[in-house]
């Protein structure tokens, strides 16, 4: 017997979420481009989306690999929160002591790169509280988001930490030829990142593994704990990373920015084709699922008679209709 | 046995029924006859049609044309509620019960359901659950929850269930799958019971000794055809596995030349489980197939487990090729070239909606990839192919899900996954357990000849004519101790079956 479908370049089959999605995004493209053509489609809208997409974007790809290992990741702003929040005093402080302002930049780099660690230590807490302790993922994350946001709130006492360099506001800006913003290009390289190791690595094949069935991961000699705790080390990164793009544009750290991103990058993964059963999803689907939701609140923005109160309204509709959709076609 | 007149009343009558989907024809053309109070047995490999049928007779799937007469009613339509008014309950191999109920709740709330009760009354339910588990003897705590029984107890309860819907036909869908030598036997004593009460019975199983030990009648099907319906006494073992696959098979012992002065592969000393086996011992040389047999609860699925590293001995050695090792983990096990073939596939040997390739490489996957871990494409496609090909794994597309494949080839695939990792032994717990027989010869000549390329191989079963054909030799637990070690060619099935019983 011949297996010709193996030689092709894909070693995973395609359900038809991404079909569905690209639909949906070109749906909602060219209902702007009949109604709102020369706002929507502006350079300045979709320079305005690519600063806005990044700092949940990162978020939903956590909650996705949370989500493909079969758990949850509840604390994703916790995390971005405490690590964005920790940068913020660490700048503050060092720019005080340091005598040269030239040498601010050092600072910058030194205190992004202990939030990154913070968000690793902040995952490796979530991915031992459920591999070695037997938490369920829910639960864990619940409480380490409790965890997390109540560390913050008693760093900054409540208060948004502000005054931050001027200098990081301007990075956080900085745009490639003055075209493509510099937070889109990390999120584009994370994302690029994310995926080949989803697809290329043995870690990916072993993530997916794990995510479908535990047991039997365990009876072929995969070690889950390590997997698990891999996988929600690398969410709380990308929170993290998250978090300093989110501080950026806001030009300040506060224990509670971006609470809505909790329940947004859920709908998102699920949209996206990420089975919350885990096993299943892929950071491709899930980009377009991205894509369509900044389209869609970049759209009803630009429609001020709705006025803010019926833009949950509309949003609900518009998940609800795409989910009810996917289902359809899937069982067909 | 065959004591039903000729002349007797015909509850089940299905004539010519024909079922395609989506333009595969699964029944084409099948007729079956059950007469009242009859044990009659749908036998057939699997894909055969059998569970199409069923789904057919109550209701589930609609027939695309032929007639079912049910009590002297004649359906060309049948619904699931026909079906039941009729009689018809069906058992399937789940149950269909709620595990966080009790027993008393799962039996009495269809009753209290088609009774439309709104309030809800213990005494009366307790009542009605009494007289269900009177119907066949059964002693059972009531308020037990569901979850914390033993598959042989729920079935049970299942049996309880249908006798208080008034069934007159109780059709059971594989029903000795999961259950021991003695848990069968038990099965077949409730089944007699309720023939006594003029209750018919339609027992699917494609085991040729419980086919011959239960049933009247029977009825074979292949590939959605009527090939055979008589009288179980007009044939014999051969006939029975001839017209179930078309094939004929010869069993032979395997019986290789071992040289037992060489060092053994395998060498367990005095290894010890609390609450699982005492102080065994045994050898494994180069090209052995050795049996574990023995009942339920011998300890044989602890050992087994034990030399994978799941549940790691307490005490005792264990040596490869002479040397030393401690197993402490699955990981260790594996490192050493040990495989398990667990006795619940669809649990723990295989990712079910996983594609059929990511299931042969996964536990591989380190010699598949380099230093920091990405894979290599052109190997692991290679590594796929060369399984599917060597094992005849049959698939039109190794990226379709695993569950879409037949049992015998889901094994293979479990097989596959230790085959390409060069195991040195492989311990396989129940290897042919939901396999048709087809299948089964196949695996068996799989064994064999990994056995004959030196590969040591541990089967444990309970399954004792596989166990006398592929072993040579056999090894009998009893209460966690090792009791018996005999050579497969120099004891019949029914002397093993008696030592495994015997105190």
């Amino acid at each position: 017997m011949k297996h010709d479908a193996l030689s092709s370049r894909k070693l995973q089959k395609n359900d038809n979420t991404l079909l569905n999605n690209l639909v949906v995004a070109a749906v909602i493209l060219i209902t702007m481009a009949i109604l709102k053509s020369s706002k929507f489609f502006s350079f300045t809208n979709f320079q305005s989306m690519a600063y806005q997409l990044p700092q949940y974007g990162l978020m939903a790809f956590a909650m996705a690999l949370a989500m493909i290992s079969g758990g949850i990741d509840l604390s994703i702003v916790g995390m971005a929160n405490l690590s964005s929040m920790i940068a913020a005093l660490m700048m503050i402080k060092l720019a005080n002591l340091i005598p040269n302002q030239n040498l601010i930049i050092y600072v910058i780099i030194i205190s992004c790169l202990i939030a990154i660690l913070i968000g690793l230590l902040c995952g490796l807490l979530n991915g031992l509280l459920i591999s070695k302790i037997g938490i369920p993922p829910i639960l864990a994350t619940l409480g380490s988001m409790q965890l997390f946001s109540g560390v913050s709130i008693i760093l900054s006492k409540g208060n948004a930490i502000n005054r931050l360099p001027p200098l990081y506001a301007k990075i956080g800006n900085y745009a490639l030829f003055n075209i493509v913003p510099l937070p889109l290009l990390i999120f584009i390289l994370l994302a690029l990142s994310v995926s080949f190791m989803l697809n290329k690595s043995a870690y990916g094949i072993k993530l997916y593994m794990v995510g479908s069935n535990t047991k039997a991961a365990k009876f072929s000699g995969l070690h889950v704990d390590k997997i698990i705790i891999q996988t929600y080390c690398l969410a709380g990164i990308l929170s993290s990373v998250s978090g300093l793009i989110m501080m950026s544009r806001l030009n300040s750290a506060k224990s509670d920015y971006g609470q809505q991103y909790t329940l947004q990058c859920l709908l998102i993964a699920i949209l996206g084709g990420v089975n919350p059963q885990g096993g299943h999803g892929n950071i491709s689907n899930v980009m377009i699922a991205i894509l369509i939701f900044q389209f869609l609140s970049s759209s009803i923005n630009m429609f001020p008679y709705f006025s803010n109160f019926y833009k949950l309204l509309i949003w609900g509709i518009v998940l609800l209709g795409v989910m009810i959709w996917n289902k359809y076609s899937k069982s067909r | 046995m065959d004591t039903t007149p000729q002349t007797a009343e015909i509850i089940l009558k299905a004539s010519n029924i024909k079922k395609s989907f989506s333009g595969v024809v699964a029944l084409d053309g099948v007729d079956l006859e059950i007469k009242k109070g009859e044990i009659h047995c749908l036998a057939g490999e699997n894909g055969c049609g059998k569970s199409t049928l069923i789904k057919i007779i109550s209701g589930v799937y609609g027939m695309d044309s032929g007639k079912i007469e049910l009590n002297g009613h004649t359906y060309h339509k049948i619904s699931p509620i026909d079906s039941i008014r009729n009689g018809v309950q069906v058992i399937y191999q789940d149950f269909s019960l709620f595990p966080n109920l009790s027993v008393m709740e799962n039996l009495a709330y269809n009753t209290e359901l088609a009774q439309k009760r709104t309030f809800v009354n213990w005494k009366r339910l307790r009542k009605i659950a009494e007289e269900a588990i009177r119907m066949i003897d059964f002693n059972i705590d009531l308020d037990q929850k569901v979850e914390l029984l033993s598959i042989a107890n729920r079935q049970q309860i299942a049996i309880c269930r249908a006798l208080i819907n008034d069934a007159k036909l109780i059709i059971m869908d594989e029903p000795t799958t999961a259950l021991t030598k003695k848990e069968v036997q038990n099965l077949f004593r409730i089944i007699k019971l309720l023939q006594v009460k003029g209750i018919s019975i339609l027992f699917v199983s494609h085991k040729i000794e419980e086919v011959f030990e239960i049933s009247e009648r029977l009825t074979i099907l292949r590939n959605g055809k009527n090939v055979l319906a008589c009288s179980t006494s007009e044939i014999d073992n051969q006939d029975f596995s001839y017209y179930m696959t078309g094939k004929k098979f010869e069993m032979s012992c395997y019986d290789p030349t071992i040289d037992y002065s060489a060092t053994p592969i395998l060498k367990v000393n005095n290894l010890s489980l609390k609450n699982g086996f005492n102080d065994i011992s045994f050898s494994l040389y180069r090209g052995e197939i050795l049996g574990i047999t023995g009942l339920l609860g011998s300890g044989r699925t602890e050992l087994a487990l034990s030399l994978f590293g799941i549940c790691p001995a307490d005490s005792g050695s264990i040596e490869l090729n002479g040397i030393d090792v401690k197993i402490t983990s699955v990981f260790d096990a594996i490192q050493n070239g040990i495989g398990y073939v667990p006795d619940d596939r669809l649990t723990e040997g295989l990712f079910l909606d996983q594609a059929i390739s990511d299931n042969i490489i996964v536990s591989n996957l380190e010699n598949l990839s380099n230093k920091i871990g990405i894979l290599d494409n052109k190997k692991r496609i290679a590594a796929i192919k060369e399984w599917l090909e060597k094992l005849s794994i049959k698939t039109s597309d190794p990226r379709d899900n695993v569950q879409t494949l037949s049992g015998g080839n889901q094994q293979r695939v479990v097989l596959s996954k230790w085959m390409s990792r060069n195991t040195a032994i492989l311990i396989l717990n129940g290897p042919t357990i939901g396999v048709d027989i087809g299948s089964k010869n196949e695996i068996h000549t799989i064994l064999r000849s990994l056995a004959e390329k030196g590969m040591g191989i541990l089967i444990i079963s309970d399954d004792l004519p596989e166990v006398l054909t592929t072993c040579n030799r056999i090894l009998i637990m009893k209460h966690g101790n090792l009791m018996g070690r005999l050579k497969s060619s120099d004891i019949s099935e029914l002397e093993l079956a008696r030592e495994c019983i015997s105190n």
